[in-house]
């Protein structure tokens, strides 16, 4: 009783910060709204702007300055160095496995995710019961990293062959014949994918959501008039659908890809990075705040950063195309 | 190293001079002097206290006269930070909790599995807590040279000084600043198994390595798998395996040799311990020993150390080398499991490998740092070093043990505890603290733990791995 | 309000004869077999199998859950709520409950939710509808932030919290100790987490909201201004009602994210009852209970029934708002 008391008045704590966030916005909105003439202009740049642009300085670039100078710096953050962090990283054999593996990662997550998204999108919007498999899909993407790692354990789990199994993979290996079941998480390099199945599994529901809206909202005459041309089938999917929804298949491979390289989690609660399946982000994670190496740390996340360079550009063209068009 | 199990444990208790300094660490004047005498009544006195109500403030509570020192900070609170975790928690707090009643001082404690990692970062962001316990020096020194830890009040240092053997007070101290007094110890030496398979099966504890091998052969021959083994710990995989090394290092050659390789004058890729590795890979690496209950070699790499003990319950592996903490694990395997010498469960000392290192102990244990020298803080940290605070968490369940000398012999009833403590105060004996928990993170936290990872589970080559271990080690 | 939307957003819209399908229909016809439904069932079934898998374990007792597949309970049917009474008010093996941290992570969501959002949209409107030179570059900006992992983030505001924060004499974060210590007075309250979701949160949030806010028709603000309504004006009475799908979809999704959080809980948190989320528990009890897997999956499946619950309850709503500015004609 005493909990659920002690609880309500947390819950209560947030509300009461709702709502003085609120009250304080009407106040600025009443504030600024006095203003006059030449004034008008300014105090709504300041009031709309201003808290996004403070707390993004304060919070991501400011950061990413930091710690781009950190990484021409020592372990300890005193000295500097040059380039020798980039040339650890890039010269050390375990750090070129990092790298392939990562390049592995972002090129096969998001690319599976999308397709399989964009299967499911397709085949569902021609169910009847398609809102009870679409949600089932999309759970995962409600599960916490920490959680999906115990989910997945049960999965990937290994025991003597010729004892019981408490794991489902190896389990569903023997029932079809398989007597000696590899250590899933141990099998190089599959155990890679084995680690990206889990991504997948939370990205496919995703993908799906949001390239199944995208094509319900494909205006119907337009597939009409491809229809009367004579397009059917596949050559209709290619020709109308794919360029119809191709803004929203490039979101969702950007968001899906970030997502990707950011992802530490998995890899953190599955294997720690053992066993041939380290990444760049748990590699990073570990650097800076297992080893204390400021340096290598830093450098490892401008590497991620860097790695993104291209995607950001070629969605900054895109949008500035759409941005004209307006 | 240290993944959050590791702790607790064994101790170099000297003797029972118990009485006396209770007196002088707690500076009390009071008249129950007399009683506190027997340092199980003062700790049970307190408590009986606690729950009568506090008289004014000019005269000390009845029964809080043994913290008579500690007060004058009522109403504070201090913070402890720790990678010890419930249930271990619990019985802390039951410890201190006539401490809190009669100063006043609210002892607020946070346990994280992530310690090692949040720790330097709420140092730099300038949220350190008050108190912490360090499991390992070489992250005090690091901590040290960063800035941030301050050095042991004067009734800190007294109390080492009265209480510990000075290897402990060592490891404390920084460029010959002391700054932590031990919390716990734990005992890493020990070897689990099951009596009651041994009585079925008529076997007997071996008592050389020798015997441990030829205790194994015949477990081979009977159908058990005489070892098991797990070493995956969640972002501390590999460190089992790193004490593993580290037991045969110094029983093959001895404290010297060890102390060097600690200060990387003898490297990972040296004759030494290479040869190491190689008695470690005719043992626990070895497909007709190891992985009882579980599989083959490499599933010691993917076997969560906490399970690793459990095929000894059900006589599918006969033996498990593994620290005193690990008594609390049998528990988990089996509700009302015993842990005595004719129960469940229990353990044997790892013979030692030569009669020129006899009895070689590797410990391991925990370092109450200071961020802040309030005096409410220096409270905390002067009574947690105190004999009257060890004896009271010592006779707390759980097979706690400290290494302050103060603690009476025959609080320990656990056996574990008291079997740690015959170990660790055998004046012959060698004892060496956990080697990696004194190398640098890159490596203690680092490429040692990922490399004997490596060893078990992709089974990479010996020569490879110990070369890598050497590059990663920082240029100083 | 939302049919007002409809009318108003320029986005594809169902077809206005009544057809609900827009699909292409031969396309439809082929793929419509019965095999494509027995794929997507097969799909089905196999993402959901695992979680499945973990509710099962959590509600066997703890004998069979160590030592035999979930699988089994085909035939051997034992089920028990002994691991929930345990998890949710603790037991012997493990002391202390889930309930604080359960209640500590609503606390921190729900704000952590709105906050980024209300902000987003604003700068979103900036962006979109208030002329100023450079707004291209704001906005590119801002979505290229997206990729600055947060763990680099997590020192600077960890300082900031606990020494203020002012840009040059302008004192942007409050430098305030606890009376006669040094610690500030945030630590050990929710207010830093709500702050560094916030942060985290709003470049995806201001990049969405502004492709959704972007594509409102521009003659309703010309209208608006020639009326001589304010940008205050504007932003309350037309923006924020037609912006309210996409608004809620985000939350749902910020939701989530805030509610699965463990890295920023950690580090502005830490473990204590007071404040940290059920996540940290999670980790916790994973980390010293690593053998008792009928509890772990008991305790991981107390933690996901909320976002599975907010999940299914709201989906409806965040398809249609995610996508509105993403979906291009």
């Amino acid at each position: 009783m005493e909990e659920v008391t002690s609880g309500l008045a947390k819950i209560g704590t947030g509300l009461a910060a709702v709502a003085i966030f609120i009250a304080l916005l009407l106040i600025v909105f009443f504030i600024g709204a006095r203003a006059r003439g030449k004034l008008q202009h300014p105090a709504a740049m300041i009031v709309f702007l201003g808290p996004a642009i403070v707390l993004l300085a304060y919070g991501l670039i400011a950061p990413a300055f930091l710690t781009t100078a950190g990484s021409f710096k020592d372990a300890t953050g005193q000295n500097w160095v040059g380039l020798a962090n980039f040339g650890w990283i890039f010269t050390t054999p375990s750090n070129r496995e990092v790298l392939l593996n990562t390049a592995l990662w972002i090129i096969i997550a998001p690319l599976v995710s999308t397709a399989l998204g964009l299967t499911l999108a397709l085949l569902l919007d021609r169910m009847r019961r398609e809102s009870i498999s679409k949600s089932l899909i999309f759970m995962p993407m409600a599960i916490s990293f920490v959680g999906a790692g115990i989910i997945w354990g049960l999965v990937y789990e290994y025991r003597d062959p010729a004892g019981a199994q408490i794991g489902l993979l190896s389990q569903i290996a023997q029932w079809i014949g398989m007597e000696d079941p590899p250590n899933w998480l141990l099998w190089q390099p599959f155990n890679n994918f084995f680690l990206m199945v889990i991504m997948i599994w939370i990205q496919v529901g995703f993908a799906m959501v949001v390239l199944s809206a995208a094509i319900k909202a494909i205006p119907g005459d337009v597939v009409e008039a491809a229809e009367l041309d004579g397009a059917t089938g596949w050559k209709l999917f290619s020709r109308v659908t794919i360029p119809m929804i191709r803004g929203t298949l490039i979101v969702v491979l950007t968001t899906i890809i970030i997502a990707v390289l950011k992802v530490f989690d998995i890899v953190r609660v599955m294997t720690n990075g053992n066993f041939g399946t380290q990444v760049v982000a748990n590699e990073m994670y570990a650097q800076s705040f297992v080893q204390f190496d400021v340096g290598r740390g830093s450098a490892l996340a401008v590497v991620l950063f860097v790695a993104v360079i291209p995607l950001i550009a070629y969605n900054v063209i895109q949008l500035r195309k759409e941005r004209t068009i307006r | 190293m240290t993944a959050t199990m590791r702790r607790r444990g064994a101790v170099l208790l000297v003797g029972g001079v118990a009485a006396t300094m209770l007196l002088a660490a707690c500076g009390s004047s009071s008249t129950t002097s007399e009683s506190s005498a027997a340092p199980a009544e003062s700790s049970a006195a307190p408590s009986e206290a606690a729950s009568e109500a506090p008289s004014s403030e000019a005269a000390v509570p009845a029964g809080c006269e043994a913290y008579a020192a500690y007060t004058g900070s009522e109403g504070t609170s201090v913070t402890l930070f720790t990678s010890v975790l419930p249930p271990e928690q619990q019985r802390y707090e039951d410890a201190w909790k006539p401490f809190e009643d009669c100063t006043g001082i609210d002892i607020v404690y946070e346990g994280s599995d992530q310690f090692e990692a949040q720790l330097p970062t709420r140092i730099a962001g300038g949220n350190a807590p008050d108190l912490a316990w360090i499991p390992q020096p070489g992250l005090l020194a690091k901590l040290v040279q960063a800035g941030g830890p301050v050095p042991a009040p004067q009734g800190v240092s007294d109390n080492v000084d009265q209480y510990y053997n000075p290897a402990w007070k060592a490891y404390g101290t920084v460029d010959g600043t002391f700054y932590a007094a031990p919390n716990s110890s734990n005992m890493k030496s020990f070897v689990w198994y099951s009596p009651k398979v041994f009585a079925e099966k008529g076997y007997t504890v071996p008592t050389t390595w020798d015997e441990m091998f030829a205790l194994s052969d015949q477990m081979v021959a009977d159908g058990i798998k005489p070892w098991c083994g797990g070493i995956e710990s969640g972002g501390a995989t590999g460190w089992p395996a790193t004490d593993w090394i580290e037991q045969i290092v110094l029983r093959q050659f001895g404290g010297d040799v060890y102390d060097q390789w600690v200060a990387h004058t003898v490297l990972f890729d040296s004759p030494e311990i290479t040869a190491a590795m190689d008695t470690l890979a005719g043992w626990m690496k070895n497909g007709d020993y190891v992985n009882g209950g579980f599989g083959n070699v490499q599933t010691i790499a993917t076997t969560a150390f906490q399970d690793a003990g459990s095929p000894i319950l059900d006589a599918e592996c006969g033996m498990l080398q593994q620290a005193s903490f690990y008594a609390a694990q049998w528990e988990s395997f089996k509700p009302g499991a015993v842990v005595a010498e004719d129960g469940d469960v229990f353990a044997f000392f790892l013979p030692q490998i030569s009669d020129e290192f006899p009895n070689p102990v590797v410990g391991g244990g925990e370092f109450t740092t200071a961020f802040s020298d309030r005096p409410e803080v220096q409270a905390v940290q002067t009574y947690l070093s105190s004999a009257e605070y060890a004896t009271a968490r010592a006779s707390q369940p759980g097979g706690w043990v400290s290494a302050n000398s103060g603690v009476p012999l025959d609080t320990y009833t656990d056996a574990i505890a008291g079997l740690s403590a015959k170990y660790l105060t055998d004046p012959a004996g060698i004892f060496r603290f956990d080697a990696s928990d004194l190398m640098p993170a890159a490596v203690g936290a680092g490429s040692f733990w990922t490399g004997m990872t490596a060893w078990f589970g992709e089974d990479a080559p010996t020569q490879e791995v110990l070369a890598e271990i050497d590059a990663a080690w920082p240029a100083s | 309000m939302s049919v007002e939307a409809h009318e108003i957003i320029p986005m594809p819209q169902p077809d206005p004869h009544g057809r609900q399908e827009s699909i292409p229909e031969a396309a439809k016809r082929k793929l419509s077999s019965p095999w494509a439904t027995g794929l997507v069932i097969l799909i089905t079934v196999l993402w959901t199998i695992p979680t499945f898998g973990l509710l099962v374990t959590s509600l066997r007792p703890s004998e069979q859950a160590q030592n035999t597949g979930w699988w089994t309970i085909i035939t051997d049917p034992t089920l028990t709520l002994d691991n929930y009474s345990q998890v949710i008010s603790g037991g012997s093996v493990i002391p202390n409950g889930i309930a604080p941290y359960f209640f500590n992570s609503f606390a921190i969501a729900i704000p952590a939710a709105i906050f980024p959002l209300v902000i987003a949209c604003m700068a979103a409107y900036a962006i979109a509808w208030i002329p100023f030179r450079g707004s291209t570059f704001v906005f590119f900006t801002i979505f290229a932030l997206q990729v600055i992992p947060l763990q680099m983030s997590l020192l600077p505001l960890l300082t900031m919290f606990n020494k203020g924060w002012s840009l040059g004499p302008i004192p942007i974060f409050p430098d305030l100790n606890k009376p006669g210590t040094e610690q500030s007075i945030f630590i050990g309250t929710y207010v830093p987490l709500w702050i560094a979701h916030t942060m985290f949160a709003l470049p995806l949030a201001i990049f969405l909201l502004h492709n959704f806010i972007n594509q409102l028709p521009r003659e309703l603000f010309e209208a608006a201004r020639v009326d001589g309504a304010s940008h205050f004006l504007i932003f309350r009475k037309l923006v924020l009602p037609l912006t309210v799908p996409a608004i809620a979809s985000f939350a749902i999704f910020q939701f989530l994210w805030v509610w699965n959080d463990l890295l920023v809980a950690l580090t502005f948190a830490g473990g204590t009852p007071d404040v940290a989320p059920i996540t940290a528990y999670l980790a916790n009890i994973k980390g010293s209970y690593g053998a008792q897997i009928h509890l772990i999956t008991a305790g991981a499946f107390v933690a996901i029934v909320v976002p599975l619950i907010v999940f299914f309850s709201l989906q409806r709503f965040f398809v249609r708002g995610l996508l509105a500015g993403s979906v291009k004609g």
